[in-house]
């Protein structure tokens, strides 16, 4: 590091219900989320890789900071287990049913708390959206709340320059990829699929296992307006749920015959009268491979 | 491994490998006395990878928590349990149900193993023990002496070093084997269970088993539901589920090429059960190796610097269908034994840790798996006429004798004597009792 202080990133984490879980209660038609286990919202895990490999390169620490029920506390320990250096979660009943406006005030009190109580966070990360809200407002909306610069749709950090204070970032676009730069401090919300989550080594799960998790409830970080808060500070009306009609498309069965051999070639063969390009393909990189 | 290798290695002083009840009673235990426990699970959390029934015995658990009542995610108290002979098409049942299991302190309750394992776990993190989650043991590390002093596990770094390793691994018992502790499975002394969850709003389930609030009912049945294979069959009443299963051994399913969820199909399509089960939506589905080689299956349980318990030490009792209460117990006098040790500041040597062995010899573990030593062969030698031609005569019997026909009661009585002269012989049926009562006493 150059710069006079060391580079802080805040990764903001959402614990979610995993979706390929989720039933739908048989009687009453509503979704079940008892028993349904939770994870980190999948993109934010790219956020957390991009903060990690901020600070691989350049020091400072990662922060990741999650808005939740107490048992979220799950989700930062695995953050923690990842390789982020500290947990905060922000956990309060009056936060129970924020929508997107209602969470980007929370989080973002939350984060001008981090900047006073371990320093001022220079880059914001996000998951480019959550799985069970899909919204993609929360990055912006935080980002407009404390001032920073903006990037959504991240797929790559291609610079960072803490001396400058300059950041230089791949931004998929329609038709292409841009090439954006901006100032610190700055908000960013990642792409799924732009890189790979590390495994932390026995030193980091063991930190990770005895860390502890800071826990700031409303009045913690300076919310003094509670109905700012939770459902009294959400406009948005979830006015109904319905589960979407079955698509028309039927499963084909193949039947089992012969031997494994031969079922396995029947699969195939069904799969490639289907698909003929997906054959081509095959057929062309196996023929490269050949030589 | 080098001396500075050592020297940079994190400290313990004991690592538990699992985090099951075994694996949780044994951390547990060690680390409310004081012990610097470290607990390593390969699942995501405690009970994620975890598979049973699944009947919850409170006694054993008490002696560990006694306040468990209080705060574990129980589902259902039993009150009734059910014994069922099946043939294709009839159940012969002893049921027992009793106002006295309404009590207090109910003896036995119908869980969730992914629930209460989390639960489980939350007490052993809460008593002070580190656990890490989603890391495998993949060694263990010796000393030039051979005796155990650490683990290492798939995350990079050095190993982790603890004068004793309690494996409390499961069935599998993969770091044991590797580390020629034990044998592998033999197939024919491992089950393979399959289990589905239904889910059943709990009015049902309580009008459908005559039930009322937490009450619940046990199913374990047995027949021609195996095929002719080794294994039974259960049903259990959870808050708004039903758990419902059929295991057998594995050698079974390789020499009769049923497949167990084959077995499990036809199971619930029986007309003894498809009316219990009718308008439920299946919630999960699960498998499970379940080890049933008894007591002469029982490998060596210590050596110097490690133990072993729970399921890797093959304590289930099959006939009764008891496995977790046996887990928690040998886990938890594991604990005690270590736990004693460390206080007197003695050695981890296998002479000293056979303590462990001596204590188990006076619980009820080992007398019961003892006092059924000779049942998994005599079943499985036996299991034609166990597991086939005994419940269909049971079941005939019963018709013969329930059917208003016409027929005089001499005649059936003279008609039901000869259906089992004639399928088993005097000598067979004899022969049958005969091991029967030797193997049971």
């Amino acid at each position: 590091m150059t710069g006079s202080k060391p580079l802080h990133s805040v990764v903001c984490i959402k614990q979610v219900p995993d979706s390929a879980q989720i039933r739908v209660h048989p009687v009453t038609n509503t979704i079940m989320r008892q028993g349904v286990p939770t994870i980190i919202n999948p993109f934010d895990l790219f956020a957390l890789e991009e903060a990690l490999r901020l600070r691989d390169r350049l020091g400072g620490s990662v922060t990741v900071l999650c808005m939740g029920p107490m048992t979220a506390e799950d989700s930062l320990r695995k953050a923690l287990t990842f390789g982020a250096d500290r947990a905060v979660l922000l956990s309060d009943r009056y936060f129970a049913g924020s929508d997107t406006l209602a969470t980007s005030y929370a989080l973002s009190m939350a984060l001008e708390q981090i900047g006073r109580t371990f320093g001022t966070p220079d880059v914001v990360f996000t998951g480019k959206q959550t799985i069970d809200g899909d919204t993609a407002q929360v990055g912006p909306g935080i980002a407009r709340r404390l001032g920073y610069n903006q990037l959504t749709y991240i797929s790559k950090i291609r610079e960072l320059d803490p001396a400058a204070g300059v950041l230089t970032v791949e931004r998929r676009a329609e038709g292409g990829t841009q090439v954006l730069e901006t100032r610190l401090p700055v908000l960013i919300t990642m792409l799924e699929g732009t890189n790979e989550m590390r495994r932390g080594g026995i030193d980091t799960a063991l930190a990770a296992a005895k860390a502890e998790v800071t826990i700031w409830n409303a009045a913690a970080v300076g919310i003094e307006d509670l109905t700012r808060c939770g459902l009294r500070g959400s406009p948005t009306i979830v006015k109904k749920v319905f589960a979407p009609s079955a698509r028309s498309e039927k499963a084909v069965m193949i039947p089992v015959e012969g031997t494994p051999y031969e079922s396995a070639r029947a699969v195939i063969e069904a799969m490639f009268a289907r698909l003929p390009d997906v054959e081509a393909q095959l057929l062309e990189t196996a023929a490269q491979s050949a030589y | 491994m080098s001396e500075t290798e050592q020297d940079a290695s994190p400290r313990f002083d004991a690592i538990v490998v699992g985090a099951g009840p075994s694996g949780n009673a044994a951390a547990y235990v060690m680390a409310r006395e004081g012990l610097n426990v470290l607990q390593i699970e390969r699942g995501e959390y405690s009970g994620s990878k975890n598979v049973q029934g699944a009947i919850l015995y409170a006694d054993a658990l008490e002696k560990i928590i006694p306040e468990f009542r209080d705060e574990a995610p129980l589902e259902r108290h039993v009150i009734e349990q059910r014994i069922w002979t099946m043939d294709d098409r009839s159940h012969t049942g002893v049921h027992y149900r009793s106002d006295d299991f309404n009590e207090e302190k109910p003896n036995r309750y119908t869980i969730l193993r992914a629930q209460f394992d989390k639960w489980f776990n939350s007490r052993v993190r809460d008593a002070g023990a580190t656990v890490l989650f989603e890391t495998t043991v993949t060694e263990l590390v010796r000393d030039l002496s051979g005796k155990v002093i650490g683990v290492r596990t798939d995350r990079s770094g050095n190993p982790i070093m603890a004068p004793v390793v309690v494996l409390a691994e499961g069935v599998n018992g993969l770091v044991g084997q590797r580390s020629g502790l034990r044998e592998e499975l033999k197939p024919d002394t491992v089950a393979l269970a399959v289990k589905e969850m239904h889910f059943l709003p709990r009015e049902v389930i309580e009008a459908r088993f005559n039930l009322q609030g937490n009450e619940g009912v046990v199913i374990e049945a047995m027949g021609t539901i195996t095929k002719g294979m080794t294994g039974t069959g259960f049903l259990y009443t959870n808050e708004e589920s039903i758990s419902i299963g059929i295991g057998c051994i594995v050698e079974d399913f390789v020499d009769s090429a049923e497949t167990p969820y084959g077995l499990l199909e036809a199971f619930k399509n029986h007309p003894s059960i498809k009316p219990l089960l009718a308008g439920s939506e299946i919630k999960e589905y699960a498998a499970h190796l379940i080890p049933e080689g008894g007591y002469r299956a029982i490998p060596q349980l210590y050596g110097d610097g490690w133990l072993v318990v729970g399921d890797a030490g093959q304590f289930v009792n099959a006939v009764h269908r008891e496995g977790s209460n046996l887990a928690m117990t040998t886990g938890r006098i594991a604990a005690e034994t270590v736990v004693m040790l460390t206080r007197k500041r003695e050695a981890m040597s296998a002479a000293n840790l056979a303590a462990f062995a001596r204590r188990l010899e006076e619980t009820f573990v080992m007398k019961d798996l003892r006092k059924y030593k000779g049942i998994p062969n005599l079943l499985h030698g036996g299991k034609a006429q166990f597991f086939g031609t005994y419940p269909r005569l049971i079941s005939q019997a019963m018709q013969t004798w329930f059917r208003v026909d016409g027929v005089d009661k001499k005649t059936k009585e003279n008609a039901i004597a000869r259906s089992f002269r004639e399928a088993r012989g005097w000598r067979g049926m004899i022969g049958d009792t005969f091991r029967l009562v030797r193997a049971w006493r």
